[in-house]
């Protein structure tokens, strides 16, 4: 983020980033529906090195009272980092960017869930971050609509995410950590491809108007790779020789 | 299966075209989205989605089983395995002469009872309100309760009952099932119990397969056999 100085090698003469991948080439994905027997819903993804488990409640009540609205119903996300997480201890306590990640990939969803069915009642989201390795937002937003979807949320359509950015002068699909740090930019979009709309854009650092034109088209084409596993995933838990649940 | 008939997720264009949508889609543009995990059926001019995943809404008429979580004066609380709670007014179990004063709620329910009950109304704005005055309604005094996604009911019960029936001649149980996925074995033979609990638990795992009724029927002959 805003080019610190480093003596990494982001980007080599050949266009090999410092993990070996090309620039349009994602981290290693695998993404799996359902795994928790008590929640109604549940979805686990490995994003590269992100380790991320959701799990979904509801449609249930709603605690406190208040919060229920009587036209529909809530969505509720709670991201956390757990204490091992990263490198130094984390303290377990919600931070001021777990309170944010919450807030914006509960904003990321709400266009694609259909809430008006279940009034007076709350969807719970819990996300939790198991490992993380830059860009646990966009993981954490794909698990999360297949935890929905697995849950039997009614969905306009999934929400998949990735990140795209800007390192070493070039645009870049899927930012990893030492990117994230080092890079120039970091745009993390959530996208519907059947609807194609964008649910979230988020970007830190400085790009061009071009810049910005490509570095959209990159992630939103990240997003269709996430897209593809994500159905993949529900597919293979609900069609496959009869299903576990 | 036919290619009229497809598993779908949300977000997967079911069809084109000028269709009515029905249960689980929408209409974005001329294209028709699944909003949920199931199967798909197109007919002549609509299109539906048969969903596989999801909790129980009331809906009117339905016959479910509830627990009696409380009780109030004048009402108890059922959970129905749903997102709302029954109400059941003590009314129903009194009669009309009920009295707040006279007549103790814990004498005819008590918080754990299981109750064959029957939705009497909902709507969007209250809780479901449930009634057991009725033909075949009321406290479940035996049996053992079997809970299964209530999205696969339908599949339990079959084409005009050939599932349950199937069942229910091969073990000679009787099984009471509730919309919302609770459903209730009796039976006198410990054997035919089991069995028909593994059917029916079997039907639940496999509820998308095709020909299902008949591995079922194989399954219980198999086992009555060894």
């Amino acid at each position: 983020m805003g080019g610190r100085e480093s003596t990494m090698v982001l980007l080599d003469e050949n266009g090999i980033r410092c993990d070996g991948r090309k620039i349009d080439e994602p981290r290693r994905i695998l993404i799996k529906a359902g795994g928790l027997k008590n929640a109604d819903g549940s979805a686990y993804i490995e994003f590269g090195e992100n380790k991320i488990l959701v799990g979904v409640y509801g449609p249930r009540d709603v605690h406190p009272k208040h919060m229920s609205n009587t036209d529909t119903g809530i969505l509720r996300v709670r991201y956390h980092m757990e204490p091992f997480s990263v490198g130094e201890r984390k303290n377990p306590a919600p931070s001021r960017r777990e309170i944010e990640i919450s807030k914006v990939i509960k904003e990321a969803l709400l266009p694609a869930v259909i809430l008006e069915n279940f009034p007076r009642t709350a969807v719970d989201v819990f996300i939790e971050v198991l490992q993380a390795d830059g860009g646990t937002r966009c993981a954490a937003l794909s698990a999360a609509s297949v935890a929905l979807a697995d849950a039997g949320i009614p969905m306009r359509d999934m929400v998949a995410a990735c990140a795209s950015g800007k390192a070493a002068d070039t645009i870049i699909l899927d930012v990893n950590n030492e990117e994230d740090q080092a890079g120039q930019a970091d745009m993390p979009i959530g996208y519907m491809p059947t609807l194609e709309k964008i649910t979230l854009l988020q970007l830190d650092g400085v790009l061009n108007p071009e810049e910005f034109k490509k570095c959209v088209e990159t992630g939103i084409h990240g997003c269709e790779i996430v897209y593809d596993l994500q159905k993949k995933a529900l597919n293979e838990k609900y069609f496959k020789n009869g299903g576990d649940k | 299966m036919d290619n009229r008939r497809k598993y779908v997720i949300p977000g997967d264009v079911v069809t084109t075209g000028p269709f009515r949508p029905e249960q689980n889609v929408i209409l974005d543009g001329n294209k028709i989205i699944s909003t949920t995990i199931g199967v798909s059926e197109i007919y002549d001019d609509s299109v539906k989605v048969i969903s596989l995943t999801g909790k129980y809404i009331p809906k009117i008429n339905d016959l479910v089983i509830g627990k009696v979580i409380s009780h109030t004066s004048l009402s108890w609380e059922l959970d129905i395995n749903s997102c709302y709670v029954g109400f059941l007014p003590a009314q129903d179990v009194f009669g009309r002469d009920f009295s707040a004063h006279a007549d103790e709620l814990t004498s005819k329910l008590k918080a754990g009872d299981l109750v064959a009950a029957r939705i009497a109304n909902f709507d969007r704005t209250r809780d479901p309100l449930v009634t057991i005055a009725d033909r075949d309604l009321g406290k479940i005094d035996s049996g053992d309760l079997i809970k299964i996604s209530p999205s696969k009911v339908p599949r339990l019960i079959g084409k005009r009952g050939t599932m349950i029936q199937t069942i229910e001649s091969a073990t000679e149980a009787v099984i009471t099932i509730g919309q919302n996925g609770w459903v209730v074995v009796t039976c006198e033979n410990p054997e035919g119990l089991l069995k028909a609990k593994k059917a029916i638990e079997m039907v639940n795992e496999q509820a998308h397969v095709a020909n299902l009724t008949d591995q079922v029927k194989e399954m219980l002959e198999s086992r009555g056999e060894s």
